[in-house]
């Protein structure tokens, strides 16, 4: 490694911006929409949509973190 | 005692087991010199995707969020399952702020979010504030955790008559977790993790396929709970929520995912990954543990299908619900497995008891030690005192559980989450801005905290026959709406902190009064592995050939 106090080439102004970040929000927003998923039915394998509802956003947050990961990612 | 002598011969084994690992750890991904605060306190900052997953999942999940969020569910039904949107909130909300943190942590060799905060806002006083706070919150999580061992223990009988007798057993897994923390640092938590995790992880998955083929299916589950919530006269439980409880739903939820990340053990977890990608990664990965904590929330159901009667708490006519879950597992998995389900959530609670203890000592050190009583500390003395207070804060945990009634420990972690948000304009939104002024932060603390502990003044208890601090649903009629809804304390708080904030900054901008200097760059929130460092003597610990 390089010694740590010689200025290495940093590039000019970077930055976290990105449009994909804005999928960020779909898991934020969703399981705060409580009429959304406030039911007993449809149940799935004895489940009510409360739960199973609200499990599938948690897919729905990986998804959309996956994404947002994979498309800022620099190198 | 004796007819659960299987389960706990295997208790003791896996706990022997992470006990030896936990000493071995100082010697895993040795450093040159140990002693120093990035090594002792941060493990190097050297931490890949993988470990991370684990230590980091060790950290949130904890064993009293194991044991709690069930019993939650078993007494109110739907309202205990906001740990799940809680859990889902959190990670695309701190995507972007943690790899900032992560970045100007790296550069500056910030430890805790104090030191981060000193250097932002040019304030050691506001600094102090953050890490009292930050040290004031965690101590009764760490005490929490001990009431999750607790919870176990019970379930297997291993409880005396006398004060000394019930709480040995606490009191010697404690000490063996202080030695070996002492040794080993933040290593050891990251290795016995993984341990831990997957113990949890097979535990759960049997359970969930298990129970419901042993009670007639998920379906005849919910149903049972349905039935009992029924049958009941509290009008805000069952297996979906009311027309009251939404608001507090949503908000318990969002303001719990706010708070979680602002707790200094989970920076100390984050800040001990190696570069950026890390966290990022980790962040749709760590769902996984939701995933987990889901199912587990639902065994209060299956606690219920199965007709579990919760243990006698610590006062005459209580019960303490916690057992909740250990007695399901007594009651329904063969004594062997029963076993290795109880060792889970033990050692689950060594894992954040280990890293909460690091963080608050690494609070003290860098914040108060370094700041007020010896500005010229070596990183050598630092690791010293670090590793002597972690001692001193596992005595305060346990000398809470042993001498005070549980319930203040439950009443103060409540507490605890409430305040800890109220660091966030400061750390959260100080990564993003220094508009707020410092003086400004500090009003914005001061009336935030006291609203806070007016507000849970307020709220009694029912079911626990308290007057005060009974919980953390504020009744919205006591603002003068007329409705019985609730909501969660520390949102409607954190919103007044921040406009009180706002408003001091534009007075003391319009005074002039002095903003002092941001020891930060615009460049240093996006600083990556590999980057220079700026602390000169941070600089030695990169210089290893890992985080090439």
């Amino acid at each position: 490694m390089a010694d740590p106090e010689s200025p290495k080439a940093v590039p000019v102004a970077r930055s976290d911006r990105s449009p994909w970040n804005w999928l960020l929000l779909i898991p934020i927003v969703l399981p705060v929409l409580t009429p959304l998923f406030n039911h007993d039915s449809p149940r799935l394998w004895g489940f009510p949509a409360f739960y199973w509802l609200q499990f599938l956003f948690i897919l729905v947050g990986v998804v959309t973190t996956t994404i947002v990961f994979r498309m800022t990612r620099k190198r | 005692m004796s007819e659960h002598i299987t389960e706990i011969v295997v208790f003791t084994l896996l706990f022997l087991l992470v006990s030896g690992m936990g000493f071995v750890a100082a010697r895993w991904r040795a450093p040159k010199d140990m002693e120093h605060l990035d090594e002792w306190g941060l493990g190097g900052r050297s931490f890949g995707g993988w470990i991370t997953w684990f230590l980091v999942g060790g950290d949130l999940y904890t064993a009293y969020t194991f044991v709690a969020v069930p019993a939650l569910i078993f007494g109110a039904g739907a309202a205990g399952f906001f740990a799940v949107p809680y859990t889902i909130v959190i990670y695309p909300l701190f995507f972007l702020i943690l790899i900032r943190l992560w970045s100007v942590s790296h550069r500056h060799g910030f430890v805790t979010p104090a030191d981060f905060v000193r250097s932002r806002f040019d304030s050691p006083t506001l600094a102090l504030l953050i890490a009292i706070t930050g040290i004031v919150a965690t101590m009764p999580y760490i005490a929490l955790q001990l009431i999750g061992i607790e919870a176990v223990l019970k379930t297997m009988g291993v409880t005396g008559e006398s004060v000394l007798a019930r709480h040995a057993p606490i009191i010697i897994a404690f000490a063996i977790l202080a030695a070996y923390t002492y040794q080993s640092g933040l290593r050891a938590p990251a290795l016995i993790a993984f341990v831990k995790d997957t113990l949890i992880y097979i535990v759960i998955l049997v359970a969930v396929i298990y129970l419901p083929y042993k009670l007639g299916g998920w379906g005849s589950i919910f149903d049972a709970a349905e039935a009992k919530f029924n049958a009941s006269p509290n009008p805000n439980d069952g297996i979906t929520l009311n027309a009251n409880n939404q608001i507090q739903y949503i908000t318990l939820a969002l303001g719990s995912a706010l708070a979680l990340f602002l707790y200094p053990h989970s920076i100390t977890g984050v800040l001990a990954s190696k570069n950026r990608n890390v966290i990022k990664r980790n962040m749709s990965a760590l769902p996984a543990y939701s995933f987990l904590l889901g199912l587990l929330a639902l065994l209060g159901y299956a606690a219920i299908a199965s007709g579990v009667k919760p243990l006698p708490g610590a006062r005459e006519g209580t019960v303490d619900s916690n057992t909740v879950v250990p007695l399901l597992f007594d009651m329904q998995f063969p004594a062997w497995f029963a076993g290795v389900a109880f060792a889970a959530i033990g050692i689950g609670a060594l894992v954040p008891a280990a890293i909460m203890s690091i963080a608050a000592a690494n609070l003290f050190t860098r914040n108060i030690y370094k700041e007020y009583l010896r500005k010229d500390a070596s990183p050598a003395q630092e690791a010293k005192v670090s590793k002597v207070t972690s001692l001193v804060v596992k005595v305060g945990a346990v000398a809470c559980i042993v001498f005070l009634d549980p319930q203040f420990s439950i009443d103060l972690q409540l507490i605890g989450g409430i305040i800890i948000l109220q660091t966030a304009p400061a750390v959260a939104l100080g990564l993003f801005t220094r508009w707020l002024h410092r003086d400004g932060l500090i009003v914005g603390w001061v009336v935030g905290m006291s609203l806070s502990m007016w507000m849970l003044w307020q709220i009694p208890n029912a079911a626990t026959g308290k007057a005060h601090f009974g919980g953390s649903a504020f009744p919205l009629s006591e603002f003068g709406f007329d409705t019985s809804r609730t909501i969660y304390v520390g949102f409607i708080t954190v919103i007044v902190n921040l406009l009180v904030a706002a408003v001091v900054t534009l007075i003391l901008r319009a005074l002039k009064t002095p903003e002092g200097v941001d020891g930060t760059t615009q460049d240093d929130y996006f600083a990556d592995e590999g980057d220079p460092r700026i602390d000169k003597d941070v600089a030695v610990a990169t210089d290893r050939p890992s985080s090439t």
